[in-house]
């Protein structure tokens, strides 16, 4: 099996290469040999793989795990308040895209060259100049749309060279927010972003046709959040520490919407929205606020600088970097210190930057233990899970090691054989750190072979540790396309998953704690949750 | 007029050494820059052989080497001037009348002098470097009726050095209008390279537009008033006017290609040493710097942080113990113990006492500044003397002890407006620059007045250099200075006492004065900006505070915290509370435009902002850390329902 894994991981020198395969047991001393990277990719002791899960249940939607199992049942049965929507691709599709048809109402005018090339300006940057004054040849002296014809070639010739090296730069804006996109089949489904609040039951759900919706438990106005900016939504997060603020990466621009939380309106205004944006940096493609909510970054792939924002005063600090097809993906440890921007980890407290040059491929997702000591990440295009260990003393990791191993499986169902594992799209960790569901990308073409969620059984103390929980399953039909844990539930873990058919669902995990909480774990929880935990600190005043 | 004697350890030990390390920096920057002023100034497309090696040559030249020694006087002299002006609180003019009054100031007048005189002098070295015809003031013509040679001017080289004056000039009047010399904190902690690599294409691009802005206003006006400097030096060296050149101040003279290219190259130049110069400085200056929370040795005492906070004559230093305060509560597990810890014989938590009574002392002065703007703003200038005489009790603070006999028991203890750390007050008693609010007498637009009534003012008065409503300057009688009239009898803040009316009210409205009182009220966002101008302070406090608090939940050992925190709670409810019903006010919420592409630091304009978003995720830290133990916290019950409206996220 170690074979398997090794292929087009290494990429090492080959005198490397027998330290390798020693399982687990890097001395200190043979790591200070490597001087080449800082990363290497070990093949983890207790690696996991698809072939000891249980098979999958396909009788209908996975409700909930009780007593070790994950139990199969009728949708009707839910069993909270928690709203789980519907959207259906038609009943979103109609009112989609006006901008486009409106130009049909208007006639046709010619203005002067002189407007002509300064709405091209305004429009579309120098690119929209040049194709101007190249297009009207017969009104402008030929010196010049000979001469803006050749500069127009040169640019292109200069950016497809650019793109060939970095291939994600010639796509399209839309490609681009669906190829970074956390949402699996971005473009097609009713379902573009989701996001819980942090804090309390309340989560957004970004839309098809842009619009954004919020729905709490407890209460029957969802809110609709619409902007003149909100296109192409592709993430989304609530501001943490704060009862209303909501971040929303848009096509052009970063939007931060305060939604008050006592109102009743059903459509509040597009004046609750900031607009922050910042030339060249569009379209973001993800963003994250950090823990203490004093500061949002966000990150584009076609900028190689990521902006670190005060959104209370608009202003922003880019953080260069030079070289690379700029940042996919961003996520901040939950302690605060770190923040994973792929590839590069800048650690938080002076803004340093970790590189680790080794890693081949983009970085698809990554998830942070809740004390933020280990780094899950998965890389796009491959079908292992990488773990990574920060500790405070020895300051960045110094090896990667592989920890599950997702390749395709089979297993005998009913009708036939049924094959799960794949690229892995989406990474999730529960907060108390013992639930992590991992988003497998299944065949499209083969009808046996759906995308799907396999959950494992976690423990990062004393050691690390993956155990197989089982697949989570939806009703006949629907294959998952985003998941994310609660961030506070109390009897357990609860995994909100996107699917297919645009239904919003979720399934509880109930189990007990292991006890095997560390102190910080402990401190994170009790500051996620309002929840009291057992210890008093005072006592009760007579009132 | 310097005062480079105040003797606070950490102006000496640390801000002077930063300095001198910027402006070291800076010196060591020159021929770089000057590299690449010569390559450009000597660009040439057709000849790149004969361009590179003419630049190298050149570069290795004795008249290079004299120009960099006094580039290097000039460098040195604007780091003087940053170091000396440089200002943490940025001073906001609340009209444009008092804008005009800094302007023309003579404080003002001599630092534009110096600024100009520095500009020509950039603008010799640059053409001495370029060469060519601009290389001397001087060149031999042969006269034409005559025949002979005789020594002529040569406009080329006075254009330039002109041009230089010009940018000085615009340099040191953007300053007082961007606030150049205000000094602002990153939102980030980074190191002093990357920072000063990321920030340098925005000062290159910077220097460039300004350049380019500075070249266009001085052809323009050289075209109208070009033969006025022009006469006047051929006279008054004896130079004779070439005529069979084509001269400058006309349209055929302007429109030379090569003349304007290297207007704006040595422009740019000009600005790029000068803004390197500003940013070397800031970076340094704002770098973090960590304070000992206690020490072992007593003499070391006044360097620890509990006894920095409480300094209020260095604002630099005061700024960076709040932000050292701010990171240590979040980032540094060590010293929080530190802070939470007792004192060895006895068992107090001086520490935590100490930096937390300073905290809220911080706040609750904010919150009664605030008040107070908000009671002058309600009774719209009716009783506007008794507020803002409890306004200027309340936010006044002086180092010196001659106010001490109107003295109530004072509730708070702020901070200064500070010109600059090295303004005492001897140095900074008449000067407009440094404290925008205080009455300017020296200004020819003060009323004879407003002279009288500060005629009596002694400079140790707690007028100078005070935090003061620049709301209740607006509804004041006089021009554009602070109703002065209150401070002769001030009341105190306990006893509201009717005030006579101003002794100015009879003084008949001239047209010169109704025009300056249109004028006056023209920048409505300025009194909100004035307000909270110096609140990066308050929003570390805030930062601080909220986190010790969070941490001490787990990490308090001996409950230090606990017997604190009902009024921790109840400041900062209070606080919001008051912040609230400030952004109810009109144009308190309005945001301004955002200024792109200029060195001056426009985040003082939305401080409110951030101080608002700082003050809830401050009260959000501490009760999603304690949750429903806060209800065993003895606090009043409107508190209480506040706070449970945080609990429930309903903010």
């Amino acid at each position: 099996m170690d074979d398997g894994l090794g292929k087009g991981l290494w990429g090492m020198e080959s005198v490397e290469r027998p330290l390798m395969v020693i399982p687990g047991t890097l001395t200190v001393k043979a790591r200070v040999q490597l001087r080449y990277s800082s990363v290497l990719y070990l093949p983890h002791r207790d690696m996991c793989s698809l072939s000891l899960f249980p098979a999958p249940v396909t009788a209908g939607l996975t409700l909930r795990e009780h007593n070790n199992e994950l139990v199969p049942g009728q949708p009707h049965t839910q069993w909270s308040d928690l709203p789980s929507p519907q959207f259906t691709r038609d009943s979103l599709k109609g009112h989609s895209r006006p901008e486009s048809s409106s130009k049909s109402a208007f006639l046709d005018q010619r203005d002067t060259l002189w407007m002509r090339s300064a709405g091209a300006w305004r429009d579309a940057g120098l690119y929209g100049l040049l194709d101007e004054i190249t297009c009207s040849a017969d009104e402008v002296p030929r010196c010049l749309s000979v001469g803006s014809a050749c500069l127009l070639a040169l640019l292109r010739w200069a950016s497809s060279f650019h793109g060939s090296l970095f291939p994600h730069l010639t796509l399209s804006r839309d490609e681009m927010v669906a190829e970074f996109s956390q949402m699996l089949d971005w473009s097609d489904g009713a379902l573009r972003s989701f996001a819980w609040h942090p804090h309390t039951d309340k989560f957004a759900v970004a839309l098809l046709d842009d619009s954004i919706k919020i729905y709490k438990s407890h209460s029957v106005t969802s809110p609709t959040l619409k902007h003149r900016c909100q296109r192409s939504v592709c993430a989304l997060q609530w501001k943490p520490l704060c009862g209303s603020a909501l971040a929303v990466a848009c096509q052009s621009c970063l939007l931060i919407w305060h939604v008050e939380p006592t109102s009743l309106s059903t459509r509040p205004s597009s004046g609750c929205a900031q607009v922050l944006s910042h030339p060249g940096h569009s379209p973001i493609t993800s963003l994250a606020w950090s823990p203490t909510g004093s500061l949002l970054v966000s990150a584009s792939p076609v900028d190689t600088a990521m902006m670190v924002w005060d959104v209370a005063a608009e202003s922003c600090v880019p953080l260069q970097r030079v070289g690379g097809g700029g940042v996919t993906y961003l996520s901040w440890s939950p302690d605060g210190s770190r923040l994973l921007a792929a590839t590069p980890v800048w650690e938080t407290r002076m803004w340093t930057c970790e590189r680790w040059p080794c890693l081949k491929g983009s970085c698809q997702s990554a998830c942070w233990s809740p004390d933020g000591g280990c780094l899950l990440l998965s890389i796009q295009g491959e079908r292992l899970v990488y773990a990574l260990t920060f500790s405070d003393l020895t300051g960045g990791p110094k090896a990667a090691t592989v920890v599950a191993d997702l390749s395709e499986t089979s297993f005998p169902g009913p009708d036939g054989e049924l094959t799960v594992g794949g690229e892995v799209c989406s990474l999730s960790w529960d907060p108390r750190g013992e639930r992590l569901a991992v988003l497998l990308k299944g065949d499209s073409v083969a009808d046996n072979h759906p995308s799907v969620i396999a959950v494992f059984k976690t423990r990062s103390v004393p050691v690390f540790e993956l155990l197989p929980c089982g697949f989570v399953m939806g009703e006949a039909g629907a294959e998952p396309r985003f998941m994310q844990f609660h961030p506070h539930f109390q009897h357990g873990a609860l995994l909100t998953v996107c699917w297919s058919d645009g239904r919003i669902s979720h399934v509880p995990f109930y189990f007990s704690s292991a006890g095997l909480l560390g102190e910080s774990q402990k401190q994170v929880l009790a500051s996620n949750t309002t929840h009291a935990p057992a210890n008093k600190l005072y006592t009760e005043i007579m009132s | 007029m310097f005062s480079l004697k105040q003797n606070c350890w950490f102006i000496k030990k640390v801000v002077i050494w930063r300095a001198v390390a910027s402006i070291a920096w800076s010196v060591l920057l020159l021929p770089v820059t000057t590299a690449v002023f010569v390559l450009l100034s000597r660009f040439s497309l057709f000849h790149p052989i004969q361009w590179i090696s003419e630049c190298t040559s050149l570069l290795t030249a004795s008249t290079t080497i004299f120009t960099l020694v006094v580039l290097c006087g000039v460098v040195l002299m604007i780091g003087f001037f940053n170091l000396e002006f440089y200002t943490l609180v940025p001073s906001i003019r609340c009209s444009r009348m008092s804008l005009l009054g800094t302007v023309l100031h003579p404080r003002q007048c001599v630092h534009s002098l110096v600024y100009c005189t520095m500009g020509m002098l950039v603008m010799w070295c640059a053409s001495v470097t370029i060469g060519g015809r601009y290389s001397t003031l001087g060149t031999p013509c042969r006269q034409s009726e005559s025949g002979e040679f005789v020594t002529c001017l040569n406009e080329y080289h006075l254009f330039l050095l002109l041009a230089g004056a010009f940018m000085g000039y615009s340099h040191s009047f953007l300053g007082v209008v961007q606030n150049m010399y205000y000094v602002s904190f990153q939102p980030i902690q980074q190191y002093k390279y990357p920072r000063f690599k990321g920030s340098l294409p925005a000062v290159v691009k910077g220097s460039v537009i300004q350049s380019l802005y500075s070249a266009r206003n001085f052809a323009a006006l050289y075209f109208f008033f070009g033969y006025v400097p022009k006469t006047w030096i051929a006279s008054t060296l004896n130079l004779q006017i070439d005529s069979s050149l084509q001269p400058l101040d006309s349209l055929t003279g302007l429109l030379d290609f090569s003349l304007l290219y290297h207007l704006a190259i040595s422009g740019t130049f000009l600005y790029l040493t000068w803004y390197l110069t500003v940013l070397l400085f800031r970076i340094y200056v704002t770098e973090a710097y960590s304070f000992p929370v206690q020490s072992t040795f007593t003499e070391d005492s006044e360097q620890c942080l509990p006894k920095v906070l409480t300094e209020k004559n260095t604002s630099v230093m005061k700024f960076l113990a709040l932000q050292d305060l701010a990171l240590l509560s979040q980032h540094s597990l060590s010293r929080r113990r530190e802070v939470f810890s007792l004192s060895q014989p006895g068992g107090h938590p001086h520490n935590w006492n100490a930096i937390s009574k300073e905290c809220l002392s911080l706040l609750s002065e904010l919150t009664q500044r605030l008040v107070a703007h908000q009671d002058a703003v309600a009774s719209n200038g009716r009783v506007k003397s008794q507020s803002a005489s409890s306004d200027i009790r309340s936010a006044s603070s002086s180092s010196s002890g001659t106010e001490d006999i109107l003295e109530t028991p004072r509730l708070s203890v702020p901070l200064r407006t500070p010109g600059s750390v090295f303004k005492s007050s001897v140095g900074g008693a008449h000067s407009a620059l440094t404290a925008p609010f205080t009455p300017d007498v020296d200004s020819p637009f003060s009323s004879p007045a407003i002279r009288r009534l500060v005629g009596q003012q002694d400079p140790h008065s707690p007028w100078f250099g005070t935090v003061q409503s620049p709301h209740v300057m607006r509804r004041g009688p006089k021009l554009w200075s602070a109703s002065t009239e209150s401070q002769a009898n001030g009341s105190p803040l306990a006893s509201p006492a009717t005030i006579p009316s101003p002794p100015a009210a009879n003084q008949k409205p001239s047209f010169l004065t109704q025009w300056m009182q249109n004028r006056r009220e023209q920048l409505p966002e300025a009194s909100s900006q004035a307000l909270f101008a110096d609140s990066q302070a308050h929003i570390w406090a805030l930062q601080g505070l909220s986190h010790l608090v969070a941490a001490s939940f787990s990490e308090d050992q001996f409950g230090v915290v606990q017997t604190t925190l009902p009024s921790i709670l109840s400041c900062l409810v209070v606080l919001l509370e008051a912040v609230d019903r400030h952004f109810k006010l009109p144009h308190a919420s309005s945001k301004p435009a955002r200024t792109i592409c200029s060195m001056g630091d426009s985040t003082y304009k939305t401080l409110r902002f951030a101080l608002r978003a700082a003050l809830k995720t401050a009260i959000y830290k501490i009760t999603t850390t304690f949750g429903e133990h806060l209800n065993a916290v003895n606090i009043s019950s409107e508190h209480r329902k506040r706070l449970q409206q945080f609990l429930e996220f309903k903010e």
